[in-house]
This record gives C-alpha cells, structure tokens and sequence, in this order.
C-alpha cells in the first residue's frame, strides 16, 4: 500500500431511484433480521421460544373477534391523530401538540355532556359536543399557529408546552366535576341516561368510530393530493419563499393548515369521550399524540399508507400486552421488540436511500 | 431398565401428587383473570400482584394477569377478553376501573366480578360484582402508635418541647380513604402523645414523586418533626431520610432506603380476601357484596419496626395495641377521643351509598365511635377533626 491519500473504510453515497421491488427487498430483509434479532434476544434472555412469542404477538390482535375489534378500534384512534398531524408535516410545521389538542376536545365534549343535559335534548347535546370539541381542539392549534405566522416563533416548542397547559386544564376540570367527592376522577359520565353517548351501530360498540374515521382518512387523502389547499401546503413546505414569489399567502397558510390539525385531533378528543370511554382522564389520550409523529412520519405523510404504520404500531402494542399476560413477562419486554423491529424498520429507509461501499483490498481507488 | 423404572416412579408421583393437590377437592374449577392499572414497578400495583401470585397458588389455580391497563373502555376490553380466555373469576385493582367493571359485569352474568376500593357493589344490585377493602385505619392507627412513642422520646430527650410535637402528612386527594388514612394515623399518634397536633397538605395525584417531595419539604420548612403519607411514590420518604425527618411509611417496608429513618409501614394484604373469594366461586356460595378484611383476617399487615429509627418500647407497645384494637376494647374511632369545631359527634350522615348525588344517607356514629367500613367496605369516613390543619386550605 504505497498510496498517500488512503479512501476511507466505508463510504456512503446517495443512491438514485430504487425500483419498487428492490426498495420492498431492502424492507422485507429489514423485517426479517428484526425478527431474527427479536428472537435471540427473546431466548437469551428470557428462556422463552421466540416462535411462541411470536404466536403470542399475533394472538394478542387476531386471538379472537373482541380482539380484532379492539385492533380495529385502537388502529383508528391512532390514525385519527395521525391524519391530524400530518398536513401541519407536510407543511415542514412540526405540530408536537396533538396529544394536547386531543385532550381539549375530550374535555369540550366531557363538558357538553355534563352541564347540557336538562337543558337540551339528546341530539342537541351531541351536535353540542361536536361543534365544541372541534373548536376547542382548532383553537388549541391556532394559538402557537398565530405566533409563528405573526412572529416567526418556534412551533415545536410552543406546541409541545400547550400540551402541558392541557394536561393541567383537564386535571383541574377532573376535581371540579370529581364524582366522589374528593376522589379526583369522573367516572362515567350520565352513566343512567346515557346522554351524550353517541349511539352504537347495532352491537358493535367501535363500528361508529371506525367509519368516521375511514372518512376522515379518505378525505384528508383527497384534500392532500387533490385539491387547492393541498398543493398550496406542498408549496409552503418546500420552500416559504417559492410559496411567496408565486403569491401564496404564507402565513394564512399555516394558520388554516393548523387550525385543520387541530380540528381533527379535536375530533379524536370527542371519539374517544363521546364514543368510547364516556369518561375523561389526564391519561385518555395515552400518548397518541406523539405516537402519530411516528406514524406520520414512516407513512411518509401520506394518508394511505398511515393505515398500514398506524396497524403496525398498534399491533406491536397489542402483542407486547398479550405476552406480557402469556409469559408473565414484564410489558417493557414486549416494548424492547417493538422497538427493535422499528429500529430495523426505520433503518432500512437508510439503505434504501444511501449506498454503502467498503474500501477494496489491493491500491485501487475508490 | 433403570431409566424406565425411574420415569414410571416419577410418573406415579406426579400422578400421587396431583391427587392431593387442592384442584382435586375443588367442584368447580376457577381461573382468575386480573386487571392492573400499572406493573410491579408501582408499590400500590406491586402490593396486589404478589396477593394475586399467592392466594392463585395457595389454591393451585390457574390465573392470567393484565398489567398497565387503563381506567377507561380499555379496562372493559381487558375483563372481556379474560372472560373470552375462559375466567370466571376477574379482578381489578384501581378505583376507576369500577364504572368499566361493572360494565362488564353486566354482560357476563356468570363470571364473578372482583373490585377493590370501590363504592358501588352494594348499590348496583348485581349478584355477580363485588367491593372489597380493609380496616387499614387500624393499621394506620398502629402506625400512629409508633410515632408518638417517637415523638414521646424526642420530648424526653429534650429534642423538641411538648408544643413542637407537631407531625405532618403528605395526602393525595381529600377522598374519604385517605381522609380516614390521615385520621385514623392522628388518632394513633395522640392516644401515645397526647399533645401532638397535625399538618395535612394534598398533592393531587395518586403517584408524583415531585410533588409528594414538596409536600414533605413544605411540612418540614412549618416545622413538623415527624411524617407519614399516603400516596404511592418514594418523594416523601427520601426527603425525610435527607433531612433526618423520622417517618411512618403505607404499602411497604422502606427500611433498605432510608435505614435511618423508617420507623414502620402498614399496608394491606389482598391475598385473604382473593382467596376467600376464589373458594367462594369454587364451592357455588356468594360473594358478599362488601367484604372488610381486618387485623384478624390477616388483611391488615404491619411491616416489621425499624429499631434504628423507631423510639423503645415500639415492639411491645404495636403488640398491646394490637391485641386491644383485635378484642374490640378499643375503637380508632371512637368518639370520646376527637371533636369537630370543638364539639363531641354523636351522629353523624355519611355518603355511603354513593349515587353521584353527593347527598348524604346514613348514620356512621353509634355506640360511642364512628362504624368505618361496616356498612360498605371503602371509607367513608371525612371529617376533619379538631388538631389537623389543612394547609391547602
């Protein structure tokens, strides 16, 4: 080896446009190792046969048709949130407040069914709810929406601290309409008169929601990709600039875009008080609204896909629970696999997009 | 050969074994199902896991669990989904499960439905769903008994004049149970000291480290030189080792993290009430709607006494009290012992039915002391008596 300028060990390059079947390769290799890795790390350490495991994870969503539902139900709550962050993403907004904008639309739809019924009729409360939760929820986000299109001010931040303005609005609205006295929790609300309670389609409980939501989602596929406003938050997204010189009205833009974000987390807020849980807690939107960046993120922001990113989430969780109760393993077990195979996940995206070479033995150059 | 024999030797154990096994007694065959609203890293949650673990094995019966399960429809799906893997006994361990319990309950008609510090079973009127806590005031009342002894010692040495005997207590919410907790702890504390007076700040939160270490540091700073809690995390007990605060502990020892000043915990034990009601399922007999667990039923558990910490005496002291509070010639709550805005009680209306009227309904105070847990199994107990001071307020 007499060259003086040695070319580095490994070297990574960007790799042009894969064909659709060599990028489904790269991710199918990706599953499989993660699989692989999931199960050696499942035996090593636990002792347990990693093909059970596996059995489990899939049982803990398909064991049975509640099982199913419950996948169904838990999958569209998630994609609703998703559905919601994602125009604000494709804006390059990065709205971190969903979780909080959720949580007001819970606590508008809570309020509704608490204070309104004698006072209007049954239909009256629940046209209340959704007019209320929505609007609270667009509220949410058109505050830290305002400030960066008025004063360029970090959207991350701002909306990651409403989260946390939410949280204790909420907690102090659960002393107030506390039921004991004294016990900080609501418990079910108009548990005997069922008021406010949207109705359920004949004996599926989650069917409501989950129509709602395939709406939403085919709505928001069409809205992206087809109409005005899309085109305009795809604009706004690649560069402000552009968006100005070919008289977008940036900062209008961004308020609509987000006060859209918010409303339908606002939506998932009223799904889950109004249609589900007929309760509000601190906890009821149970980390969604961060859990939806990542859907977002790997459907890369489009609608469509998120109902497969939302699926695998969900059903990673699912089967973490399930082996949790079948092995007596401890629920952080089944969070490392997931993690693990979203790590692979993820991380086949790098070589989908970059190439690797290693430095060739002998002098030529790389 | 030998291998042979030796595998039908052990063939035939198993087979002995099984036989004299509990299952074999037992008519109808249980499988418990349980729901917890966080995993055994939660002292509250862990407390409950073990019951589950030993009573399920004491019966030989086959059990499933649910950790991190919400209060919400998620808690529902969980009791359903253990009814679909074939329980028929389920039970769950926090206070807002019950709404969703009971929903369930509704739809399984068969299946026993187990909830513990609830309030509604007595209400609800189904045959199949059930409340159960214990006389943890008396445990509190012990654990009150070794602080003033403590207190007792620190005046004698002259630590602190008979005016400073003032203890402090970190609460979560201003819910009966835990007034009843910090009570029943008062009580205990002036039937050994009597001149000791209390401060109570709440945090709001069932588990908040943070906020249960600035309860403490906020008692301190007013001057309190003893504390206990209520709330399920180590923010309190850890600022009381740091400054040197003895304190009285709930739901398990802290003696390995704070050695110095741990002087004993009381907590409840939940594997009696299991139990009894497996075997209840097993033999076709009914579960009460309420079931009480009390010192005598083993419900009721004291963690051993720190002698680093604890003032002397403490051993022989819990054992007298004990035996007094187990034979009944001593009430926690017994009305000659505490007033309310200067006046002794001889009646008084508590919520017990808990409709969501907040209206309330019955009697608690006859015979001379207040009937805690007698006429449902979660406190009702929640009158701030005269000596307790609420600093939030």
């Amino acid at each position: 080896m007499n060259n003086k300028t040695r070319s580095p060990l490994i070297h990574v390059s960007k790799r042009g446009l894969l064909p659709w079947y060599k990028t489904w390769a790269i991710r199918g290799a990706a599953l499989v190792l993660a699989l692989v890795t999931c199960g050696l790390i499942t035996s090593l350490v636990t002792g347990q046969n990693p093909i059970q495991v596996y059995g489990a994870i899939i049982n803990g969503s398909f064991g049975s048709p509640r099982k199913i539902w419950v996948l169904l139900q838990n999958i569209s709550m998630l994609l609703c949130i998703s559905l919601a962050v994602t125009p604000a993403f494709r804006m390059r907004c990065w709205n971190l407040g969903a979780e909080g904008q959720a949580l007001i639309g819970g606590l508008a739809a809570a309020a509704c069914m608490i204070l309104l019924p004698g006072k209007l009729p049954n239909w009256g409360i629940i046209a209340c709810m959704c007019v209320a939760s929505v609007l609270a929820g667009a509220v949410w986000a058109a505050i830290p929406a305002f400030f960066k299109a008025k004063w360029n001010t970090n959207e991350t931040l701002f909306t990651l601290m409403m989260n946390y303005v939410a949280t204790q609005l909420v907690a102090y609205y659960c002393v107030v309409w506390e039921s004991p006295k004294g016990s900080g929790t609501i418990g079910v609300i108009n548990a005997n008169t069922e008021l406010g309670w949207f109705p359920q389609i004949g004996s599926y409980k989650y069917l409501l929601n989950i129509l709602i939501v395939a709406a939403v989602c085919l709505a928001m596929y069409v809205y992206l990709n087809y109409s005005k406003h899309g085109y305009e938050i795809a604009v706004v997204g690649e560069s402000e600039r552009t968006a100005r010189y070919v008289g977008i009205k940036v900062d209008r833009v961004i308020i609509r875009t987000m006060l859209l974000s918010g409303a339908v987390c606002g939506l998932a807020g009223l799904l889950l008080v109004g249609s589900t849980n007929h309760t509000l807690t601190t906890t009821i939107v149970d980390g969604r609204g961060f859990t939806a960046v990542m859907v977002s993120w790997l459907a890369k922001f489009n609608p469509i896909w998120m109902i497969l990113t939302s699926f695998l989430i969900v059903f990673l969780g699912r089967g973490s629970g399930e082996i949790a109760t079948k092995f007596g393993l401890n629920r952080s077990f089944g969070d490392i696999l997931t993690g693990l195979i979203l790590f692979f996940i993820i991380g086949s995206e790098f070589f989908i997009n970059y190439e690797i070479h290693f430095r060739k033995s002998g002098g030529k150059e790389g | 050969m030998k291998k042979i024999l030796a595998m039908m030797l052990a063939v035939v154990m198993v087979v002995a074994l099984c036989a004299v096994g509990p299952t074999a007694s037992a008519e109808t065959p249980v499988k418990a199902g349980f729901i917890f609203l966080h995993d055994e890293n939660s002292t509250y949650d862990l407390n409950f896991i073990n019951a589950a673990k030993e009573a399920c094995e004491a019966l030989g019966v086959e059990y499933l669990l649910k950790t991190g399960i919400p209060e919400g429809q998620e808690c529902y799906d969980a009791a359903a989904e253990l009814v679909d893997e074939g329980c028929n006994f389920i039970f769950a361990d926090s206070f807002g499960h019950e709404p969703f319990l009971i929903q369930a309950a509704k739809e399984f008609p068969e299946v026993q439905f187990c909830h513990a510090t609830g309030t509604q079973a007595h209400t609800v009127g189904l045959d199949n769903y059930h409340n159960a806590f214990a006389s943890i005031y008396e445990g509190r009342f012990l654990g009150g008994v070794a602080a003033g002894l403590k207190l007792n010692e620190m005046i004698e040495s002259g630590a602190i004049t008979e005016d400073q005997a003032k203890v402090g207590y970190v609460g979560a919410f201003p819910y009966a149970e835990v007034v009843s907790g910090f009570t029943s702890f008062f009580l205990g504390v002036r039937y050994a000291c009597p001149a000791a007076t209390m401060e109570v700040t709440f945090t709001n939160s069932w588990y908040d480290p943070t906020l249960e270490k600035e309860g403490a540091i906020k008692l301190i700073s007013n001057g309190c030189v003893l504390l206990s809690e209520h709330a399920d995390s180590m923010g309190a007990p850890t600022e009381c080792e740091a400054n040197n605060i003895p304190f009285v502990f709930y739901n398990g020892s802290a003696a390995d993290a704070c050695p110095n000043t741990f002087i004993v915990a009381s907590r409840i034990n939940w594997a009696p009430y299991m139990q009894f009601a497996m075997e209840c399922v097993m033999n076709g007999e009914a579960i009460p709607a309420d079931w009480t667990g009390t010192l005598a039923t083993d419900s009721v558990l004291m963690t051993e006494v720190n002698e680093q910490a604890a003032a002397a005496g403490t051993v022989e002291k819990l054992e007298e009290v004990k035996a007094a509070l187990a034979d009944g010639s001593l009430k926690v709550f017994d009305t000659a012992t505490f007033t309310v805005n200067g006046e002794t009680l001889d009646e008084y209306l508590a919520d017990v039915d808990d409709m969501g009227d907040f209206v309330p309904e019955t009697n608690a105070i006859s015979d001379g002391y207040f009937h805690e847990s007698e006429y449902r199994s979660a406190p009702y107990f929640d009158l701030f008596i005269d000596g307790i001071t609420n600093i939030d307020a």
